[in-house]
């Protein structure tokens, strides 16, 4: 135990501040697995080796002189059609199975990029400069970088134009159908083919907006994919599938808390500190559960 | 019942025959010596594992180009038996038994990285094959008591002690705050040793020691501490992805600590990725180019440095260069124990004591070297170009020390 954020309360903003940026940026990659969770009832384990492919786009932008910042626009676009050929490939042979079918299918994804990017891009740990600069508050003291604060906002753009189009458009509403029931959705002309195929495409495409913001903020290597899958899986598992809100909220929280631990328990401690939040969570919403369960008795 | 017989026999005597010929015809095949060699050319440690290998293979082209290695009045050429064990220590361990018991490997080279050394030693061991490695330099390699490892390199925990005894010479010889953060694996954990014991051999005090989870990619949290607890070093280990993350998150959250020293720059290439973020890092390392160690094959180091080059295309990080020097360290073995019996040459090796483009070889009863220190340089920029420069020890020392590191506001 280490007492110095009580004792340097300025360390308390700086904690808040880091671990709200890092939730938004994991929030977002969240996001894309709950909408494809909740649509196709496929866990998605290739997740975080999506993310760093798309990283590697925004990296390769900066290799031949271009900003990596334009990642988020360029990577999105080839995201989606990668999510889509890896739908047609392999998804749409799994999609009715059950889950643990999806999930070997998608680990076997997982394996295979992973050797791929190693195949293509080298095994060295690679890094993209935003030069963004930093933003110092309370006389130097709390310092956010500036390629964070971009990658939150970005975060939350995204988020937002994606619920906008969710809402408002043809296919927003025919994944909405899909997800509450895909029969149904069939019977009433709804090509639910087409809507896995975008599904898993959309959430490829936000897969490929994180990792461009990965690869200014942190570093990238095709084995650094499996934190992201992970930590995204209890996101959507504290906040619940088709619950935007709560997916924003949870992955603050859990960057919060993280940050948090770091400096009360150690930094060895972190992630195990937020898996064990996670068990907490899981065991009281059990209780929740089976008392609601009484009362319906 | 007697075709099945004939059959039965027939491949027992195939195998049998298999069985005894294969090992004996291979470890010295005509004139050519086979040494076996598992490298990692997939897997995490691809990059690192094809310098290895051009090492090894450089090595083994030169020795052969100047007469090979003469052994009984009789020259030599020398040839490696590769694998590739995809990064993973179980397959490394798989193929150093098959080197051995299969392909009849009598002499085998290290592969890249402790763990997976770690992985393989005990097979060499069991089967009393000398081993020379190059790129395991994990402490505990050297406290199992093995008999056939040889490590040319130093080994983790020498790695940033240099460092710790610089910030106190530094400061007037007195003893100096340290902030330590260190991944959590073998080789990271190893370097840790090194500094708590040059910490509690000049009296300095651990203000921060931190332990970063393999998985993080964010030192946010450590770097914030730092600043708040104003250290007068900061030590950092945690391969590439923790050297390069270090730096650009020191430049973001703009941390000033009067000396940094880590280790993996030249294998993250900080000077490259990081340009005038990194300068005046310190970094720890086997070998620098500049060094004026020389041999007979390959000169000194420059003259090592430039004929890489020509030949991959890309300039030898040291490991490339110890691999090298492995190849070198074994000829002279052979060449010694005047024979190819695997304990005469075990004991040859075990009195190396010559010199290399690499640096001095001499070795422990446990098979470290400890004739070479570690070299420790700092990233200096002229313009937008910046390179490592060798500053200690000062023998080495191409460049005076920048100390302490001006302040980001001044930068």
């Amino acid at each position: 135990m280490d007492f110095l954020i009580f004792q340097i309360p300025i360390l308390m903003v700086q904690a808040s501040i880091d671990g709200i940026l890092l939730g938004i940026l994991f929030a977002l990659i969240a996001y894309g697995m709950a909408l494809q969770w909740g649509v196709m009832n496929i866990i998605n384990i290739a997740q975080g080796e999506l993310v760093i492919l798309g990283g590697y786009i925004a990296y390769f932008m900066y290799v031949i002189g271009i900003h990596p910042a334009f990642g988020i626009i360029v990577s999105p676009i080839i995201m989606y059609f990668v999510g889509w050929s890896l739908y047609k490939l392999v998804i749409n042979r799994v999609v009715d199975r059950d889950l643990f079918i999806s999930i070997l299918a998608t680990f076997g994804i997982s394996i295979l990029t992973q050797q791929l990017m190693n195949f293509a891009f080298g095994s060295d740990v690679v890094i993209a400069q935003s030069n963004f600069g930093t933003t110092m508050l309370f006389n130097y003291m709390v310092t956010i970088p500036n390629s964070k604060l971009f990658a939150a906002v970005v975060s939350i753009i995204f988020a937002i134009l994606l619920v906008l189009y969710m809402r408002r458009s043809k296919l927003g509403r025919a994944i909405r159908a899909t997800a509450q029931n895909p029969r149904a959705a069939k019977i009433l002309g709804v090509d639910t083919e087409k809507v896995y195929a975008a599904t898993f495409g959309i959430n490829a495409a936000l897969c490929g907006v994180a990792g461009s913001l990965i690869a200014i903020t942190f570093t990238l290597h095709p084995y650094v994919g499996l934190p992201y899958t992970v930590r995204s899986f209890m996101i959507v598992i504290i906040a619940g599938l088709g619950n935007l809100p709560g997916v924003a909220l949870s992955g603050m929280g859990l960057g919060v808390f993280e940050e948090f631990s770091d400096y009360i328990f150690g930094t060895e401690f972190r992630i195990a500190a937020v898996f064990l939040l996670l068990v907490f969570i899981l065991v009281y919403r059990r209780f929740k559960l089976s008392r609601k369960r009484e009362y319906l008795k | 019942m007697n075709i099945l017989k004939k059959i039965f026999s027939f491949f027992v005597s195939i195998s049998l025959v298999l069985f005894f010929t294969l090992p004996i015809q291979s470890k010295v095949v005509g004139d050519t010596i086979v040494l076996g060699a598992a490298v990692s050319l997939t897997g995490k440690y691809s990059t690192n594992g094809e310098h290895t290998k051009n090492g090894y293979n450089m090595a083994v082209q030169r020795i052969n180009d100047m007469g090979g290695v003469t052994v009984g009045g009789k020259s030599y050429k020398l040839d490696i038996i590769y694998y590739d064990d995809e990064s993973d220590s179980g397959r490394a361990a798989q193929l150093a038994e098959r080197l051995i018991k299969q392909d009849g490997v009598q002499f085998m080279l290290g592969p890249y990285s402790s763990g997976l050394t770690k992985a393989m030693a005990p097979v060499t061991e069991e089967n009393q094959i000398p081993m020379v490695e190059a790129n395991g330099a994990s402490r505990s390699l050297f406290t199992k008591g093995y008999k056939y490892l040889f490590a040319v390199l130093s080994a983790a925990n020498q790695y940033l002690e240099v460092a710790i005894d610089l910030a106190v010479e530094k400061n007037g010889g007195n003893p100096v705050n340290i902030a330590m953060a260190f991944e959590q694996d073998a080789f990271s954990q190893d370097v840790r040793i090194g500094v708590v014991e040059a910490a509690e051999r000049t009296g300095s005090t651990i203000i921060i020691d931190d332990k970063l989870p393999k998985e993080l990619n964010d030192m946010a949290a450590t770097l914030a501490k730092v600043k708040a607890t104003k250290p007068d070093v900061l030590v950092v280990s945690g391969h590439s992805k923790g050297a390069l993350t270090a730096i650009r998150q020191i430049a973001e959250m703009k941390v000033d600590v009067p000396m940094l020293a880590m280790t993996h720059c030249d294998a993250s290439k900080l000077a490259k990725q990081h340009g005038k973020n990194a300068e005046y890092a310190l970094c720890a390392a086997q070998w620098h180019k500049t060094l004026s160690y020389s041999d007979s094959f390959f000169g000194d180091g420059q003259q090592f440095d430039k004929e890489f080059t020509d030949l991959y295309g890309y300039a030898p990080p040291y490991q490339a260069a110890e691999s090298a020097a492995a190849l070198l360290v074994y000829k002279a073995a052979f060449e010694q124990a005047d024979s190819f019996d695997k304990e005469k040459v075990r004991d040859a090796l075990a009195q190396t004591d010559m010199q290399t483009f690499y640096g001095n070889i001499k070795f422990s009863d446990a098979g470290q070297n400890i004739a070479k220190p570690m070299v420790l340089f700092q990233v200096r920029c002229e313009g937008d170009e910046c390179a490592n420069r060798v500053v200690a020890p000062t023998k080495w020392a191409s460049h005076e020390l920048v100390h302490p590191t001006p302040s980001w506001s001044t930068r």
